[in-house]
C-alpha cells in the first residue's frame, strides 16, 4: 500500500512538471519576427495513413526550399503529426497557433480537415488543403453545399466532382466497357464520396452498374471476393475510386484469377506505376483521370520530380504534387497582394481571400486553375492509360 | 462451384490465419500473456523477406528462412528485454508492455523504411490447377500446403521430443515443472522463438497473397489470427488450427454470401455465439475451479 | 499519532481520504485553468486538450470500474464512448433549431449515456458469464461489431421528417436537409457545444458515482466476487447482477464521455472508436492503478500530453512514446526500483518529522 502512495508523489511531481512545461509554450501573437512568413499544416506522420502526410510535408519542404532561394520572398513552414484524426488535428492546430502560423496548408486527409475548418474560419486564417477533398472542409454545410467556410480552399478535386467526371467520361466512351462493376473502400471518406457521386451520375447518364463491392480497412488484402462477383456479374470494366495500394492488390489478385476487364481509376490511383516493387506490367491498359503524373516530361514535373527522388528517395504521388503547388499558389498571391511577414494573420487571411478567388494559377496539377469564392478548385481532370509501363495521355 | 471455389479461397485465407494464431496460442499457453506485438513480428519478417528476395536477390527458401532467423532473434529479444522483467507483474502489465512493443516496432518500421508502400516480389506465377471449371490457384494450395506442414511437425514436437514435453509440462504447471528440473526460462524462450519462425513463414504467405508491405501490416491479420485462437480455444495448438481454418472459411463466406460492408460484424458475431456456447472455444480444455 | 485523533472522521478514515484528495484536485485544477484561460495566459494547445482529456478520463474511471474493482478486462470500451457520441451527435443535430446550447448538451449527454448503458447491459447479460481471456475477446468482438454497424447507418433529417438506411445509402433529403449520420464519413457540421466546466462536472459526477458504488454494499459484493468468485457465491451473492450493475455503469459513464467528445469536434468518423482507442483507455488505467481513481486520472493527463510534448522530437516522437511506455511498466513493477522509491520516501518523510 505504502508503495501506491509513493508512485502517486512521483507522478504528481511529473504531471506539475509537464503541466509547467505546455503552459510555457504561452502567449505568441500571429505575428512572426523572423521576416519570415509562417506556414502551417498537419497531416498523418505516423499510422496507416502516414504515407501521404509525409508526401506533402516533403513536397512543401522542397517548395518552401525554392521559393526561399529565389530571395524576396521568404517562408518558414512547420509542419504537424494529426495522425489522420480529428482530435489530434486539433491539437496540431493550437501547436501552430502558439507558434503563430500566418497561412495554412489546413490538412492532408478529410476528417481532420472538417474538424479544424471551423477553427480557421474563427480565428481568420487563411488555408489552403493539398488533398483534403470532402466538401465537409470548405462547407459548414456539406450536405447541401452551402454556408461555405469563405477562408479554407481546396488544391485538389472535391470528391463529388471526380465522381462525376469518371461518370461523364464512361458516358462518352462506352468502348472501354458498358457492364460496370464499383470496388470501393466503404469506410473512406474519398472513396465513398467518389462512389456516391458516380453511382447517381450513372443513373442520370443510364450506365449500367452490374456490381457493387466494397471493402474497409480491416479486409483491405483479400479482394478475390469482389472480383468473382464481378466477373460472375459480367463486368467488363472494374471502376476503382480507391488509393493506388489497394488498387495495386486488386490489380495482382485479378491476374492470379485470370480476370482481365478493363480497370478505370481516378486520381488516388496515380502512383501506382512508382509503387517500390510493383510489376508495372499488370497495370497495362488500366485508365484514370488525373490532373498529375511524376512521368509527365514538362520541366516543372521533371524538376520536380528529379529533387524529391534526391531529397527522399520516392517518387511523389498526387498528394506531393498538389503540397507543391499549394505552396507556390501562396507565394504567388503573397506577391501579388504584397503580404509581408510583419502583417498579422487576419490581414493576411483577407488579403489570400482576394487573391486566390480571383487569380489563375499554372502548376504542377493543372493550368488556368481557378478558385471559386467558396473555396473550390477547378481544374480538368485528364484521362491517361498506362502502356508500357507509363501513362500516355488518351484524347491526343 | 462457386460455393468449392469460395470454400478454397477460405481454407488459404484460413492457413495464413492459422499459422499466426499457432505463435498466439502456445505463448498464451506457456507464458499465459496475450502477446499483441506478434503482428509487428510478422511485419518484420515481411520486411526482411522483401529487402533479401528484392535487394539482395536471394531464391525464395534462403529468404524465408533469412526471414525466420531473424524474426526467432528478435521474438526472444523482445521476450528476455520486455517481458521477463515483468514474470511477477500482473498479466495486464505484460498486457500494455506488449502494445507498448508493438507501437515500438511499427514505428521503429517507419523511421527505417518509410511509411510508403512497397510491393512484395511475385514469388508464385499465376495460374493453378484446372479441374471442371474450378481453379485453384498454386499459390493458394502453397499456403494450404504449408500451412499442413508446419501443423503435422508442430505437432510431433509438442508431443514427441523431450523439449516438446517440457513445455507442455511448463504450460500445465510452472511450479511443478521448476521441481522436476525443467528451465522455466528457457522454455518460454524456445516458445518465443518457434513462434516469432512461424510469423516469418506466416509472413511470406500472407504477402505472397496480398503482396502490400508497410509498417502496419501486421495489426490486422494479427488481431484476427487472435481471434481466431481463441475461436479455437486458447492455448490448444489443433485449436488455433480450426480456429484459422474457420475464420478464413467464415469470412470468405459472409463476404460472397451475406455482405463485403458486413463481412466483420458477421466473423466477431459468429466467434460470439461459438464463445457462448462452448465458452472456452471449439477445442479448449474446460478447466474446473478448485473450491 | 496524537494529531490524526483530532482529525474529524471523513479525513482519518481511508475511505474519504481517498475521496477528498480527488474532489480536491480536480477543483485546483479547474480553478487554476480557469484562471489561465480567462487571462489569456493559456496556450491553443492546451486550451484544445482540456475536453479530450475529461471525456478519456471519465472514460478511463469507467474502464477501472470494470478492470479495476470489478476484475473483468475489458477490451470494448470504446464502443460505448461510440454509441454515446453518436447518438448525442444526433440528438443534438436535431435540436438544434429548437434548443439552446446548454440544455442541448445536456440533454444529448443523458441521452447518450442512457443508450450507452441500455447497450452494455444487453451486451452485458450473455457475456458476463464469460471469464477471463474469453471475456476480454468477446468484448473486443463487440467494439468492432459496433463500429461496423455504424459505419454503415445512414440518418438523414428533413422538412418531412427522419429517413433511415442501413448499409446502402437511400437516404435522399429535400433540400435544406440534415445528414446526422453519413456511413463512413460518421457526423459531419455539427455543432461544437461541448465547454471544459461541462467536462469537470462530468468527471466529478463520474466520480460521485464510482467512490459511492465502491463504498457501498454492491461495490463490496462486486469486489469479493472480483477476489473468490466462488466463496462470494457461497455467501448468496448474484454473481452475474452485479457485475453487471458495474458492467453497466462503466459503459453509461463511457456513453457520456463519448457524448462530450462527438458535440467537442465538428466531425467524427465512427473509425475514431476503434481498437486503438480501447487499447489506449486500457493503458491509462493500468497505468494509474488498478482501482486507484486518481491514478488514473493522472495518467490520462500525462499520456495525452505525452505525445503533444514529445512533438519537438519530429519523427521520433511515435517511437519515444512507445518507449516510455515500456519503460515504466518495467520500471513501476521492478523490485529495486520499487524498495530504492520505497526508502527514498520513508528518509524524506522521517526527515520531516523529526522537525
Amino acid at each position: 500500500m505504502k508503495n501506491k502512495e509513493m508512485c502517486k508523489r512521483v507522478m504528481s511531481a511529473a504531471v506539475a512538471a509537464s503541466l509547467a512545461l505546455t503552459l510555457c509554450a504561452c502567449g505568441g501573437g500571429a505575428k512572426s519576427s523572423s521576416g519570415a512568413i509562417k506556414i502551417g499544416g498537419s497531416g498523418p506522420l505516423t499510422g496507416p495513413a502516414a504515407v501521404y502526410g509525409n508526401a506533402v510535408k516533403n513536397a512543401a519542404e522542397i517548395a518552401v526550399e525554392e521559393v526561399n532561394a529565389k530571395g524576396g520572398l521568404q517562408f518558414e513552414l512547420d509542419f504537424e503529426d494529426d495522425a489522420h484524426d480529428a482530435e489530434k488535428a486539433v491539437s496540431a492546430y493550437g501547436v501552430l497557433k502558439d507558434w503563430g502560423m500566418q497561412v495554412s496548408l489546413a490538412t492532408v486527409t478529410s476528417a481532420p480537415g472538417a474538424a479544424v475548418a471551423p477553427m480557421y474560419r474563427d480565428d481568420h486564417i487563411f488555408g489552403i488543403t493539398p488533398s483534403g477533398s470532402s466538401l465537409a472542409i470548405i462547407y459548414e454545410d456539406p450536405d447541401n453545399a452551402t454556408n461555405p467556410y469563405g477562408n479554407v480552399y481546396q488544391m485538389c478535386f472535391t470528391d463529388p466532382n471526380q465522381g462525376v467526371a469518371s461518370a461523364d467520361y464512361l458516358a462518352e466512351h462506352p468502348d472501354l466497357g458498358t457492364s460496370i462493376a464499383v470496388i470501393y473502400k466503404n469506410d473512406d471518406n474519398y472513396s465513398s464520396g467518389i462512389f456516391t457521386k458516380f453511382k447517381s451520375e450513372a443513373g442520370v447518364k443510364g450506365l449500367n452498374i452490374v456490381y457493387e463491392g466494397t471493402f474497409d480497412d480491416s479486409n483491405a488484402s483479400d479482394f478475390t471476393v469482389q472480383l468473382k462477383k464481378a466477373q460472375d456479374a459480367g463486368a467488363d470494366l472494374v471502376f476503382l475510386p480507391i488509393y493506388y495500394d489497394p488498387a495495386s492488390l486488386i490489380l495482382t489478385q485479378a491476374n492470379q484469377m485470370g480476370y482481365a476487364p478493363t480497370f478505370f481509376g481516378v486520381d488516388g490511383m496515380d502512383g501506382i506505376l512508382t509503387l517500390e516493387g510493383f510489376d508495372t506490367s499488370l497495370a497495362e491498359g488500366v485508365y484514370l483521370l488525373t490532373p498529375f503524373s511524376a512521368d509527365a516530361t514538362d520541366d516543372l514535373t521533371k524538376n520536380f520530380t528529379a529533387k524529391y527522388k534526391e531529397k527522399f528517395g520516392d517518387v511523389p504521388n498526387q498528394f506531393a504534387a498538389d503540397a507543391y503547388d499549394c505552396i507556390y499558389a501562396i507565394a504567388q498571391a503573397c506577391e501579388a497582394a504584397g503580404v509581408t511577414a510583419d502583417m498579422k494573420s487576419n490581414e493576411v487571411c483577407d488579403a489570400m481571400v482576394k487573391q486566390f478567388s480571383s487569380m489563375t494559377f499554372n502548376g504542377l496539377t493543372g493550368q488556368n486553375v481557378k478558385w471559386s469564392t467558396s473555396g473550390e478548385v477547378s481544374k480538368s481532370p485528364k484521362a491517361v492509360v498506362i502502356k508500357n509501363g507509363v501513362y500516355v495521355g488518351v484524347e491526343n | 462451384m462457386d460455393f468449392l471455389s469460395y470454400l478454397i479461397n477460405g481454407l488459404g485465407l484460413g492457413s495464413v490465419y492459422a499459422i499466426i494464431a499457432l505463435g498466439y496460442t502456445m505463448v498464451y499457453g506457456i507464458a499465459k500473456m496475450l502477446n499483441f506485438a506478434h503482428g509487428d513480428v510478422i511485419m518484420i519478417g515481411a520486411y526482411v523477406a522483401f529487402f533479401s528476395i528484392g535487394d539482395l536477390g536471394l531464391p525464395v527458401i534462403p529468404s524465408v528462412l533469412l526471414s525466420m532467423a531473424v524474426c526467432t532473434v528478435l521474438g526472444v529479444l523482445i521476450e528476455r528485454l520486455a517481458y521477463k522483467p515483468l514474470r511477477a507483474a500482473s498479466a495486464l502489465s505484460v498486457l500494455i508492455t506488449a502494445i507498448g512493443v508493438s507501437y515500438f516496432l511499427q514505428n521503429a518500421a517507419q523511421l527505417l523504411w518509410s511509411s510508403s508502400t512497397k510491393v512484395f516480389p511475385t514469388i508464385v506465377s499465376a495460374g493453378g490447377i484446372s479441374w471442371n471449371g474450378l481453379t485453384v490457384s498454386w499459390l493458394t494450395l502453397i499456403t494450404i500446403g504449408t500451412c499442413i506442414v508446419v501443423m503435422i511437425c508442430l505437432t510431433l514436437f509438442i508431443n514427441h521430443t523431450k523439449t516438446g514435453r517440457a513445455m507442455r509440462a511448463c504450460s500445465e504447471d510452472k511450479g511443478a515443472s521448476v521441481l522436476m528440473g525443467i528451465n522455466v526460462n528457457k522454455m518460454i524462450s524456445i516458445t518465443f522463438a518457434i513462434g516469432s519462425g512461424l510469423a516469418a513463414i506466416a509472413s511470406v504467405l500472407l504477402c505472397a497473397a496480398y503482396p502490400s508491405v508497410y509498417p502496419t501490416l501486421g495489426a490486422m491479420p494479427g488481431i484476427k489470427a487472435f481471434t481466431a485462437a481463441v475461436f479455437g480455444g486458447i492455448g490448444s495448438i489443433p485449436g488455433a488450427f480450426l480456429g484459422g481454418l474457420l475464420l478464413g472459411v467464415i469470412e470468405i463466406f459472409a463476404k460472397a454470401y451475406i455482405s463485403t460492408q458486413l463481412s466483420d460484424a458477421i466473423v466477431f458475431a459468429v466467434l460470439i455465439l461459438v464463445l457462448l456456447i462452448k465458452p472456452t472455444g471449439l477445442l479448449g480444455k474446460r478447466i474446473r475451479e478448485k473450491v | 499519532m496524537s494529531d490524526k485523533k483530532k482529525l474529524p472522521a471523513f479525513l482519518s478514515d481511508k475511505k474519504y481520504r481517498g475521496r477528498l484528495t480527488s474532489f480536491s484536485m480536480v477543483l485546483i485544477m479547474y480553478i487554476v485553468i480557469e484562471i489561465l484561460m480567462n487571462t489569456g495566459n493559456l496556450s491553443s494547445l492546451f486550451t484544445s486538450l482540456l475536453v479530450p482529456v475529461c471525456c478519456y478520463i471519465v472514460a478511463a474511471i469507467g474502464l477501472n470500474l470494470n478492470v479495476g474493482i470489478s476484475g473483468e478486462l475489458n477490451l470494448g470500451q470504446a464502443c460505448f464512448m461510440s454509441v454515446g457520441a453518436f447518438s448525442a451527435v444526433c440528438v443534438s443535430g436535431s435540436l438544434a433549431s429548437s434548443v439552446p446550447d446548454v440544455p442541448r448538451l445536456v440533454i444529448s449527454m443523458i441521452v447518450g449515456a442512457i443508450l450507452a448503458a441500455v447497450f452494455g447491459i444487453l451486451i452485458g447479460i450473455p457475456v458476463l458469464k464469460l471469464e477471463g481471456d474469453y471475456l476480454a475477446i468477446v468484448t473486443l468482438a463487440f467494439g468492432q461489431i459496433v463500429k461496423s454497424l455504424i459505419t454503415n447507418m445512414y440518418l438523414g433529417i428533413d422538412e418531412a421528417g427522419y429517413h433511415f438506411s442501413f448499409v446502402d445509402n437511400n437516404v435522399e433529403l429535400i433540400p435544406g436537409g440534415k445528414m446526422l449520420l453519413n456511413g463512413p464519413m460518421g457526423a459531419t457540421g455539427t455543432q461544437r457545444i461541448s465547454t471544459f466546466t461541462a467536462g469537470v462536472v462530468l468527471v466529478v459526477v463520474a466520480l460521485i458515482i464510482v467512490y459511492n458504488l465502491m463504498f457501498s454494499r454492491s461495490g463490496r459484493a462486486i469486489m469479493a466476487a472480483r477476489d473468490n468468485r466462488i466463496a462470494a457465491e457461497s455467501v448468496g451473492i448474484e454473481i452475474v447482477r452485479i457485475k453487471l450493475l458495474a458492467f453497466g455503469i462503466s459503459s453509461c459513464l463511457a456513453g457520456a464521455a463519448g457524448a462530450l467528445y462527438g458535440l467537442n469536434y465538428s466531425t467524427l468518423i465512427p473509425a475514431k472508436f476503434d481498437f486503438n482507442t480501447s487499447i489506449l483507455l486500457l493503458v491509462y488505467v493500468v497505468l494509474g492503478g488498478l482501482g486507484n481513481m486518481n491514478g488514473t486520472m493522472i495518467a490520462t493527463i500525462i499520456l495525452v500530453l505525452l505525445p503533444e510534448l514529445l512533438r519537438s522530437m519530429q519523427d521520433y516522437r511515435m517511437l519515444i512514446y512507445a518507449i516510455v511506455l515500456i519503460l515504466i511498466m518495467l520500471l513501476t513493477n521492478n523490485e529495486m526500483v520499487k524498495t530504492w522509491i520505497q526508502k527514498a520516501y520513508l528518509r524524506l518523510s522521517t526527515d520531516r518529522k523529526g522537525r
